[in-house]
Order: C-alpha cells, then structure tokens, then sequence
C-alpha cells in the first residue's frame, strides 16, 4: 500500500522539535453567527511540524476556526497570521497558498478523473506540467493510490475517496494542512486504516496539521498536541500535549498506557465544561 | 447441545453450497429480475398487438373519414415513401427544428449563466421570464406571422421561442445550485472567478442543461407542429393539416405516426447524451 521510496522531502531525524516555529496564529479571533457567539476570543497556534487536533463536541466553533484560517470564513474580529518555514516571513497572501485544506466529505469533482481531481490546485496556480505529472504521480503514490488516475470519483468507496481528497491536498505541497473531520464518514473500519496512513504519510512530510474532530481517541491517536475546545461559547479549554512515542500506529498507541489516561482527563474537561454550562445551552 | 448464536447466525445467512447446488439456484434475486423483463416486454408486446388487432377490426365498421385501419395507414406510408414526399417533409420539417432548437440553445445557455451570475441581470429580466413563461406561447404565434412572414423565419423564431424558455431556466437553476463544497474546494485552492466557473460552475451545469435540452426537444416539437399549422402548411404538421381538409385520413395519420417517431427518438438520443456528458447525474 505504500510507497517505496519517500516522494517528499523528509526533514533529518535532528529536526527541531514540532514547537520550534509557529506555523499559524490565531489572535483573539471572534465570530457570531446570528445570536450565538461560535468564538469568543480565541487564541490559538499551530506549531511548525506539529500535528495539532482540535477536540470538541457539535458547535464549539472548531470547524468555524478551521474555516476562517482557511479563507473560508471572515472573524468578526481577531487576526490570523501565517508564518513560512523559518527564515521565509511570508506574506498574508503568499501564506494562503501554502494551506491545503481536506474537507468532511471529499468533495472531489465527478466531472473530474481522480488525477485531474489531485491535479486541481497545481493546475489553478499554473504550475508547469512536468512538475504537476511529477506532484500528482507522488501525491496519489503517498495516499496508496496509483493506478486510480483514470478513475472517475463515483467508481471509488468512501474511504478512497477521502484519499484522493488528502492526495489533493498535498500535492501542491503546502505547509500547513487543515484537515475538518476527514474521517468522521467512513466506517470504522476504514477509519482504522486511514488513520495509520495518515500516521505514516505525517511521518514521510512532516506538514504542520491542524486536525478538526470530535472524537478523542482520534485526536489522540494522531497528535502530538491537542486543544480542547468547549461549547456556549466555543472557547479553548486547554491544550495537552501527547508525548507518545512515533512512528505510531493505531493500535501501539491504543496499548499505551498514556492513551487511557489522556482519554479519560479530556473526557472529564469536557464534561464538566457542558455541566458547567446548561443554562446558556438550554436557552 | 445448543448451537452457539453466531454459528445459527451464520447458516442462517450464508446457504452451505457445498453439496454443489447450482450457483443460480442460490440467486432467486438475479433470475426473477430477468424473468421480469421477459414478462414485461411480453405484456407490452401483447397489449400492442391487440390494440392494432382491434383497431383494425373496428375500422371496418366505421367511415373512413373518421377512422382508417392501421393496414390503410401502411399502405399510404409505402406511397407516400416511394414518391418522395414524405422525406421531402420531414427534411423540411427537420432544418426548421434544427434553426430553431440551434437558436435556441445558442441563446438561452448564455443567458441561463450571465443571469445567475449578475444580480442586476436578474433584476432585470425577472418581470419578462415571469411574464413570457406564464403566458402561453401559441398566442404569440400570430405575432410572429405578422413580424416575419409566412416563411422559413417566421417557423424557426415559433420553434426557437417554445424551445428557449426551458433550456434558459434550466440552465439558471443549474448555476445557481451549484454545491456550495465545490465552491469551497475552489475558493481554498485560490480560484480566480474565472477559473471557478471553469472547473466548477460550467461542469456542474451540465446535467441541468441536458434535462434542459431534453425538456426542450419537446416544446420545441409542439412548436414545429403549430408553426406549420399557421405559416405555409409545409413540411409534416403541413400534410397533416392539408390531409384533414381534404378527408383523406390515412394521408393524415403518415406524418403524426413519423412525428411520434421522431419525438421518441429526439427523446432517446437526448437521454443518451446525458448520460455521456455527465455519468455523474445518473442514479
């Protein structure tokens, strides 16, 4: 299922650690839809390198959050900004550019073959064709999935799908990847699966990842950090670092006993945080 | 002893074939589906040799005038082969379709895109789509005689205007519906507006404007017919109308049994070419 040879660059084993840099931040940024405070104030960052999931139930805002460093949405007030990889201050625009972002569903084009789909953000920023037969052929090679090039979406099951969704993500190969509950619609099965290959595709490139879900055991699986979010108004309740030893897969981290324990201090955090607010929740 | 509950599950649901009962015998499913279309088009074919069987009886009874046997109407369609009138019709009756229903999807496409794209086209057209789609069509047809004459034009702009209402709204509905998570595939690779409609709106279109298209063929039909009627009696709807002042009925029933036909066949192709522009739309 995977590749060979690594088609990205992989930094050396010396690599900074995941907080050398910041990657993304976000400063006090707000956002109302209609009368409801989605997010209130909330500060956050993404580590260079650092895989990052962002934990909350339905309505703490972290999809809004992902969506508003995408573009996708405008705060109402609050800044994000992106910082390159060390040495390279981006600019804001030229910062946009090198976030890729893998959607709930994939939401691959079905007038599109499946390398046309992995092709679209190369060939929307012009890059030239050798490079983008070169980015497409390692992209989908890194997803497990050549040989599906002339493949239309509908021909592939959910689970490839979403591959192809993260093999267009990457193959423009940004630096920050915002991933929104990319598995929360497959089966479990498949998710298991996904979830190792995303394991090893972070270990080949090393992106900084900010992964949106509601499922803690996924966050843990695949952080190195994770920030609890809270809902009534969505807000970061706290962030906790998982120090669990990489490469994982699911189930070396499943084993570890840091796993329960995490699972069971975020799970509190989260319920006593509903609890704490049922008055604003029920109105 | 008792059987453990996943071994009854599994006999219950897996029929042990190893006493090597024929694999179709363990498909009721796939057999009774073939076995239904054999009966179907037993039933159609049957139904369809009565009704003929009973016209022709009946038409014995009656005046000619009124009613002919389906043997009188073959017979006519021989003569009316052989001497060339009848494909003479029909190649009259056809470029008309084509001027018109061409004018048509030249024009209305556009317009569909150009409208759901600029809010001030909308305002502006929306009383005159309103006002023109509630009226029916026919009662302009006199109009149009007295603008364009008699002829060729006067037909093609009645053909063109019953096929142009439905490619238009078609072709609106289709911009204005496009998936909202395409667009946001779009807006977080960068699209320039441009490149959006190129690679998401247009596509999207296509199955609406094939609906379109298919719709249409059949206005456009309708409007052929009437043209005929109330310009220089040619072409198909001509002999018909011709046929039924003169009482020859046989002569009557040639054409509307070739415009069945064609309607039919447009109807068909039309499916076809929906289903090879955009796979995607078929369930």
């Amino acid at each position: 299922m995977r590749p060979a040879e690594a088609p990205y660059e992989t930094k050396p084993a010396t690599a900074p650690t995941p907080t050398a840099g910041v990657a993304v931040t976000c400063e006090r940024v707000h956002k109302r839809f209609g009368g409801e405070t989605v997010l209130d104030n909330v500060s956050f960052n993404l580590g260079q390198g650092s895989f990052t999931s962002l934990v909350g139930p339905s309505g703490c805002g972290k999809t809004t959050l992902l969506r508003i460093i995408a573009g996708l949405e405008t705060p109402d007030h609050g800044r994000i900004s992106l910082t390159g990889p060390p040495g390279s201050r981006a600019s804001e625009s030229a910062g946009r550019q090198s976030l890729a972002v893998v959607f709930q569903q994939a939401n691959l084009f079905p007038w599109k073959s499946v390398w046309r789909n992995v092709a679209f953000g190369l060939e929307l920023a012009k890059v030239d064709p050798a490079t983008i037969e070169r980015s497409v052929a390692n992209a989908l090679a890194l997803v497990g999935l050549t040989g599906t090039e002339k493949k239309r979406p509908y021909q592939l099951s959910g689970g490839m799908q979403q591959r192809v969704g993260i093999a267009r993500a990457l193959a423009p190969d940004p630096s920050v990847l915002l991933m929104d509950e990319p598995f929360a619609s497959v089966d479990a099965q498949t998710r298991e699966e996904l979830h190792d290959e995303l394991l090893a595709i972070w270990e080949r490139t090393k992106k900084s990842v900010l992964f949106v879900t509601h499922s803690i055991d996924e966050a843990i699986v695949l952080s190195d950090e994770i920030a609890v979010m809270g809902v009534h108004p969505g807000r970061i309740l706290e962030r906790f670092a998982v120090e669990m030893p990489r490469p994982r897969t699911e189930e070396t981290t499943r084993l570890h006993p840091q796993f329960a324990e995490l699972r069971h201090s975020i799970r509190e955090l989260l319920v006593r945080d509903a609890l704490d607010a049922p008055a604003v929740a029920a109105r | 002893m008792r059987a453990s509950p996943q071994l009854r599950l599994k006999t219950a649901i897996a029929p042990d074939n190893s006493e090597g009962v024929p694999v179709d015998a363990l498909l009721p499913r796939a057999r009774s589906a073939a076995r239904e279309k054999i009966a179907k088009w037993s039933v159609r074919l049957s139904v369809l040799a009565m009704f003929f069987v009973a016209w022709q009886i009946y038409a014995g009874h009656v005046n000619t005038i009124l009613l002919v046997s389906p043997s009188a109407i073959a017979s006519e369609f021989g003569h009316m082969v052989s001497d060339g009138e009848l494909g003479a019709a029909l190649v009259e009756s056809l470029s008309v379709l084509a001027a018109g229903f061409g004018i048509a999807l030249i024009t209305a496409v556009p317009l569909g895109l150009v409208w759901a794209r600029y809010k001030v086209v909308d305002w502006a057209i929306q009383p005159f789509v309103s006002a023109i789609f509630s009226t029916p069509l026919i009662a302009l047809v006199p109009l149009y005689v007295l603008w364009l004459g008699f002829g060729f034009l006067a037909k093609m702009a009645i053909v063109g205007s019953f096929a142009f209402f439905p490619l238009l709204l078609n072709t609106y509905q289709g911009a204005i519906s496009v998936d909202p998570a395409f667009r946001d595939v779009a807006r977080a690779f960068h699209a320039t507006e441009g490149q959006t409609w190129r690679h998401v709106v247009l596509p999207s279109c296509v199955p609406f404007i094939a609906a379109g298209i298919n719709i249409s063929i059949g206005h456009a039909l309708t409007g052929l017919i009437i043209s005929e009627f109330y310009t220089n009696a040619a072409g198909l709807g001509g002999i018909v109308l011709q046929s039924s002042d003169t009482f020859r009925t046989a002569r009557m029933f040639v054409p509307i049994i070739v415009i069945m036909g064609l309607g039919i066949t447009l109807m068909a192709a039309t499916r076809w070419l929906k289903r090879v522009l955009a796979p995607w739309a078929e369930r």
